[in-house]
């Protein structure tokens, strides 16, 4: 059904440790990934999925690491990846990091999790949350957890324990959106879409029952309420914990929250936005001898709100040198080893425009290597907003005791993917 | 503790401790030394030990030496140690299976151990010891465990299960833990019934036929209550399950559908193309005029849109499959072009496959916007993806027929970039839009020439060439062009030899004079001085052809070429089906049957769609598994499979028993197998009403048998039209109607074959037409039209093909025709062109009649005046011929004549001659005389004499065919 086995390789291909779950594929196979990964890597058709005679190789990468799934039968590749990346995440909130270093300091607790994690092939419980309850990295707990039976594991309510307790109840929403922009050398919008996300920090004790309202137009639509801005959201994800056939029904997002930090629902909304940050670029390339560069940022948003820690990415030739500067507003550097000029604005209040000159030299023998043709990128954060107009209506909060727990809210707007074409 | 701080100073890692100090034990006698360890008394030292042991183990050492002393350690109160100490078990009991038992003891002990964390971990365990031995004590303790209270055991044991399986299949049946699995699925805890669903699709996936996963309306209810509360690999686990199912109508399969499509907002992107399968499979058997049906299709596209922000692994999952989804519904999909714009970063084998489905959902609508994006492409570094980006403008420009003038001008505007690789894939696909559109962008070969000396790849300079033989009257230096290819000849790659061979071959015969060099040149490189055996043939054919016979070497090397199709790289549909079913797993990724890639007879198990409601075939259908018939099951394969060659033991049965094929009408040049094909075509689709016996046994054939295969006699279909007739109106012996013939190929008309046939029924001129669609896109707006002909012939009515007509479908069409047309003379006389128009293009061909349909019903002349017409008519307008080798007697044929309406109008008897004389009237209005002599006393000369006499002479040989033809059936 899924993976045969599941390795952890250095960058040379070495085997840092492996679970074998079902022994149908020869373990020494692993030995052929890395020759395999370099030779397409070669070819310039590197693929997620390598074969090797009758075994197929699944991988990803993750800091100085590969993740390696093997198979000999028709997998279910969507669950083999999805299950690698929680691999990753699993091991990153144990160990903080995941790198070679962190395998090898940990591999008594990296196998008891890749034997919890998976049995036969079958994904079982990767909530990291309850995993710590039971498998803890000092030996000295464990006599504790020995005596505890982890009823969380095979609760329909498999994220959260129970009897957990706070002094003071209180859930943080953040509501944050990625603005997600392709824009052509002529200026002309290819794509452009919101990528929202509420993420929660639940502090409450006990086992609450949690309501989110939201400006959902679907929503309001079917109680008949139309007051106020609503947000059609097209494509709507959630949580485990969510209850997914009554948001189906009636568009209620009803769930009882994991503990701490947790990412609730994303959406995405198509609708045309303009973008934030408006950048005109002018790229003039003269070989032999230089390259001038003029770019123009305006802040296409309201005028109270201000965009913090602005960073417009804009590349530049391999080849370029002494660089010149010149910004009307904050501060621009060269960082070469990314060919890339990185204009830095703190603070960029809606409706201003600020411009930016550079200056490079060229060798005078010209570079054989093609180069692409990269995008500029800007990075920018707008707190307390919401491009999408998407708002929490309330959180209603629910425990059997009775308590009352305080909702906290906050907005930020911030960019995604966002890439300008240039003409150089 | 040197080797700690040999480690510490190694990596500076000063006081911080951690498992990696286990690792740096290199010493010679560390063997020895574990030994020591593990044996000793402090628990502290012994776990320490287990750890060093472990480490060793996984950094490849073999420390299987040490296996009893690790055993020993095996019975202690430590979580911790007592995981390791089964982890080394897990590794080495195979390598050891002798000693291996002396765990077996723990084992069982640790399954009724008070914790559930420790009888999970135990009867976990042991069942990854694959080891015969230890398997028979496995038994007692996981059937206790299949019971057990707490649901971490049982969800753990469930698993096991299937581990026990995979070692042993008998002894699990045996032991009944097949049925405790089924029991399981009802389980109160959702996360053993998600287990146990796991376990049992593992199993039957390897066992096709063991008929585990017995689903119906009730275990299907259970789990998509289970699939509400079971963790998200569980809901993964019950939709893959759900996969398999087969709803007995189209209201199980709607409910079932609206359970399920809540899953698509699961934040986990496996969950959610798990669902997408269910649903993509079980909408096969919606109505598509059902509401839901199209709430259903707007309901997916967005979740497959967000699957485009996963990480890149699971996008390119996402990807392979949307390729396969866009191609199964392109409606899902086909505003969501501007998704698959690619972005600066993605990986390249995103790239790659965004631009594929760009590819597949470019329109008229939204071509602007993909040229610009694949223009833009073009210019990327990526050789691979750059390379794709010049393909897909020609494919785009195939596909488009309105962008094909822009893609033109966009691959010139390329091809002056002068980037090598990008001028080379220009070419290639250059050549293709000529294949399309013929006379059409001739204008740009000079661009093209002066591109010449950069092209270095193989398949550019075959495009090239071949272009310039294609076009060789129009480029003045066409013999200079190839001339110079022909210099390094030998070091050419096959393919550029082959194409240099051709192309000469074709400058030749357009321009014979000043190229007879050239052409004896590339002869004798190609027929002397090569080793490659095709290139030597082909030479050989093109010599002879051109020493014997210039004028046939013409029409063999400069015949017209079939358009190229639209798509050519759509998955075969059977194939695309499976695939369907296959949805989120390698298959999907690989665009390959599992059966491909999964080595063994096992686990190879073709899937299939469910048939759409109202066929009446998934009523009878309880599971795919159990229901794959043979004959829908055959893979598509070049090799006939099992279902084919059924499928023509079934043709060659009913074939009805004939000994000759009847010759077809005069001049129809189609080959044998197009003939047969014809005529299988209609047998299959036949006349199901006039021959109710044939009929039947007709249901049983598969309908989308190839055709041409087998040796199918063509006379079926006339069969077929001769029991139409004789339910007729009383009509003695019917007039003789040829079978149907291929009028139209399928590659001549992109995919449309038209074969028929011309009859005349109760004094009706039809024609019998049918229409085969051969290409992959479904048919419509069907028109017919006549050109002007000799007898005025014109279609009484539209022509009625009333539904779409479905890739591989068949339908037969009677068409009346009145004889009221504007008239022209043809030639030949009884030549018919046509045109028809579908939603796709409009065809022409032309096909002959017999002159017999235009024979009226009161043909028959008074004897009186028949005498005088005949003495009327002057002799030279009098025609002899000769009827070799008939049978029949004068009353056998004059009755026979007569279904076709050549009336005897007198019979007279000299010596051992039958005369017979006849008359018949045209549609127009002529009178033909004949005279029909029958030999009857030596039964050795059997020819017969026809003497015909008419007003209008012209007519007499199709007379005497329609004789042949009607004497000879």
């Amino acid at each position: 059904m899924s993976a045969s086995a599941v390795f952890v390789l250095d960058l040379k291909g070495k085997v840092l440790i492996c679970r074998n779950y079902k022994g149908d594929v020869d373990m020494s196979e692993i030995d052929h990934f890395l020759t395999l990964l370099m030779q397409q890597e070669e070819e310039g058709l590197m693929c997620p999925v390598i074969s090797h005679g009758s075994v197929h190789f699944m991988w990803i990468k993750h800091s100085n690491l590969y993740l390696v799934a093997t198979t000999n039968k028709n997998s279910n590749a969507s669950l083999v990846y999805a299950f690698l990346y929680k691999l990753v995440e699993v091991f990153t909130e144990y160990f903080k990091e995941l790198e070679e270093e962190s395998i090898q300091d940990n591999f008594v607790v990296v196998y008891e999790l890749l034997d919890e994690l998976m049995d036969f092939g079958f994904p079982q419980t990767t909530d990291s949350k309850i995993l710590q309850e039971y498998i803890t990295q000092e030996g000295n707990k464990l006599e504790v957890a020995k005596t505890k039976v982890p009823t969380t594991v095979t609760n329909a309510v498999s994220w959260r324990s129970e009897g957990l307790k706070y002094k003071k109840n209180e859930v943080f929403i953040d509501v944050i959106e990625s603005i997600n922009v392709l824009v052509n050398a002529n200026g002309s919008v290819m794509s452009s879409d919101i990528v929202g996300s509420i993420k929660l920090k639940t502090m409450l004790s006990g086992m609450p029952e949690l309501r989110l309202g939201l400006n959902d137009r679907v929503l309001f639509a079917l109680t008949g309420r139309d007051k106020g801005k609503t947000v059609a959201m097209e494509d709507v994800k959630f949580h485990q914990c969510v209850r997914l056939s009554r948001f189906e029904s009636d568009r209620t997002i009803s769930f009882i929250p994991p503990d701490g930090e947790s990412e609730l629902m994303s959406y995405r909304i198509n609708t045309h936005v303009k973008p934030l940050i408006w950048i005109e670029s002018v790229i003039e390339k003269f070989s032999h001898s230089r390259v001038e560069i003029m770019v123009k940022a305006k802040g296409q948003f309201k005028k109270q709100s201000v965009a913090n820690n602005v960073e417009v990415r804009v590349p530049v030739p391999s080849d370029a040198d002494t660089p010149k500067f010149k910004t009307s507003t904050g501060h621009a550097k060269y960082v070469p080893e990314k060919n890339l000029v990185v204009w830095t604005i703190k603070s960029f209040p809606g409706g201003k425009e600020f411009l930016m000159r550079a200056h490079f030299g060229l060798p005078s023998v010209e570079n054989d290597e093609m180069e692409g043709k990269p995008p500029i990128t800007v990075k920018f954060e707008i707190p307390y907003f919401t491009v999408s107009g998407i708002q929490v209506r309330y959180m209603k909060i629910i425990e059997k005791s009775g308590y009352q727990a305080l909702p906290w809210v906050r907005y930020i707007t911030q960019s995604g993917d966002y890439q300008l074409r240039t003409n150089a | 503790m040197e080797w700690a701080s040999q480690l510490c100073e190694n990596r500076g890692l000063g006081s911080k401790m951690t498992d990696s100090k286990y690792f740096t034990t290199t010493k010679k006698g560390e063997i020895f030394e574990l030994k020591a360890e593990l044996n000793s008394d402090k628990k502290e030292k012994k776990k320490e030990a287990v750890k060093k042991v472990i480490a060793s183990m996984t950094v490849g050492k073999d420390v299987s030496a040490l296996f009893p002393d690790v055993v020993n350690c095996m019975q202690t109160d430590n979580l911790e140690l007592k995981k390791l100490v089964y982890l080394y078990l897990m590794n080495y009991a195979k390598s050891q299976p002798d000693m291996a038992i002396m765990a077996v003891n723990t084992f069982v002990k640790d399954c009724e151990d008070p914790n559930p964390l420790i009888r999970a971990l135990a009867v976990r365990t042991m069942g990854c010891i694959r080891v015969d031995k230890i398997t028979e004590y496995l038994c007692e303790p996981l059937r206790k465990c299949l019971k057990d209270e707490d649901p971490y055991v049982r969800k753990t044991a469930a698993v096991c299960v299937a581990k026990l399986h995979d070692i042993n299949a008998q002894l699990v049946e045996d032991q009944g833990f097949l049925d405790t699995l089924k029991d399981l699925i009802s389980d109160s805890n959702p996360m053993v019934v998600a287990n146990a669903v796991a376990a049992l699709s593992e199993i039957a996936e390897s066992h096709p036929n063991s008929n585990l996963l017995d689903l119906n309306p009730q275990t299907i209810n259970k789990l998509l209550t289970a699939l509400n509360e079971c963790t998200e690999w569980g809901q993964i686990f019950i939709l893959d399950c759900l996969a398999n199912y087969t709803p007995r109508d189209d209201r199980e399969s709607q409910s079932i559908c609206e359970r399920v499509t809540p899953r698509l907002s699961h934040a986990n992107s496996a969950v959610v193309l798990s669902a997408v399968k269910v649903l993509m499979k079980f909408m096969e058997m919606l109505p598509k005029d059902l509401d839901y049906y199209g709430t259903l299709l707007k309901k997916l596209a967005p979740p497959l849109v967000t699957l485009l922000s996963a990480e890149p692994e699971l996008q390119y999952v996402a990807l392979r499959n949307i390729n396969l989804i866009v191609q199964k519904r392109p409606e899902i999909l086909k505003h969501e072009m501007k998704v698959f714009f690619v972005k600066y970063n993605d990986p390249i084998y995103v790239k790659l496959e965004k631009l594929d489905i760009m590819i597949r959902l470019a329109s008229q609508a939204n071509i602007a916007q993909v040229l610009a994006e694949l223009k833009e492409y073009a210019t990327e570094v990526d050789v691979d993806f750059v390379r794709k980006a010049v393909r897909a403008i020609g494919r785009c420009a195939i596909k488009v027929e309105q962008s094909a003038e822009r893609c033109v001008s966009t691959l010139l505007d390329l091809i002056q970039t002068k980037v090598n690789y990008v001028v080379q894939e220009a070419i290639v696909v250059i050549k293709d839009i000529f294949r399309k559109y013929p006379n059409k962008y001739e204008s740009v070969i000079a661009t093209l020439c002066e591109n010449l000396d950069s092209l270095d790849e193989p398949e550019a300079r075959a495009a090239m060439i071949w272009i310039v033989g294609e076009y060789a009257e129009r480029i003045d230096n066409a013999d200079e062009l190839l001339e110079s290819f022909l210099e390094g000849f030998h070091d050419e790659s096959t393919q550029v030899q082959l194409q240099l061979l051709t192309a000469i071959v074709k400058l030749f015969l357009k321009k014979p004079t000043e190229t007879q060099e050239l052409v004896q040149q590339v002869l004798s490189l190609a027929t002397q001085d090569s080793d490659n055996p095709d290139l030597r043939d082909r030479g050989y054919i093109y010599w002879r052809l051109l020493s014997t016979d210039p004028v046939a070497a013409k029409e063999v090397v400069l015949a017209e070429k079939p358009l190229i199709s639209e798509e050519t790289d759509l998955i075969e549909p059977t194939l695309l089906d499976e695939l369907i079913c296959h949805i989120g797993t390698l298959a999907s990724v690989y665009h390959k049957p599992p059966s491909a890639f999964v080595e063994g007879g096992r686990g190879v198990q073709h899937k299939r769609l469910p048939a759409r409601a109202g066929s009446g075939e998934s009523a009878e259908s309880p599971d795919v598994g159990q229901a794959v018939s043979a004959v829908s099951d055959a893979p598509p394969a070049v090799i006939p499979s099992q279902g084919d060659l059924l499928g023509d033991l079934l043709n060659l049965d009913l074939a009805p028993p004939t000994s000759n094929v009847p010759p077809v009408p005069s001049s129809m040049q189609m080959g044998a197998m197009d003939l047969l094909g014809g005529g299988l075509d209609s047998l299959l689709g036949g006349d199901v009403g006039g021959s109710p016996a044939m009929g039947v046994s007709l249901g049983g054939a598969p309908v989308g048998m190839p055709a041409g295969l087998g040796a199918a006699p063509a006379v079926g279909g006339g069969l077929g039209d001769l029991f139409d007739l004789g339910g007729g109106v009383g009509v003695t012996a019917g007039s003789y109607i040829p079978p149907k013939t291929v009028w139209l190929p399928a590659m001549k008309a992109k995919g449309l074959e038209i074969s028929g046939t011309f009859a005349r029924r109760s004094g009706v001129i039809h024609m019998d037409l049918s229409f085969t669609n051969k290409a992959m896109s479904v048919m419509t707006d069907f028109a017919i039209q006549f050109n002007k002909n000799s007898f005025g012939l014109a279609p009484a009515g539209p022509l009625q093909v009333l539904t779409p007509l479905s890739p591989n479908q068949t339908v037969d069409v009677s068409l009346p025709l009145s004889t009221t047309g504007p008239v022209m003379k043809m030639e030949p006389l009884n030549n018919l062109q046509v045109a028809v128009k579908n939603n796709i293009d409009v065809f022409y061909f032309s096909c002959q009649y017999p002159i017999s349909l235009l024979f009226v019903e009161d043909g028959k002349m008074d004897r009186q005046v028949f005498l005088a017409t005949w003495k009327d008519i002057p002799s030279e307008n009098e025609a002899q011929f000769q009827i070799k080798d008939c049978h029949l007697n004068s009353d056998a044929a004059s009755n026979k004549l007569q279904g076709s309406n050549i009336f005897t109008v007198a019979k007279r008897t000299v010596d051992t001659q039958d005369m017979l004389y006849q008359s018949v009237k045209l549609t127009n209005g002529i009178w033909m005389l004949a005279e029909l002599r029958i030999q009857t006393g030596n039964p050795n000369s059997t020819d017969l004499e026809l003497s015909v006499k008419c007003r209008a002479p012209e007519v007499s040989q199709y007379v005497y065919q329609c004789y042949e033809l009607i004497l000879r059936n």
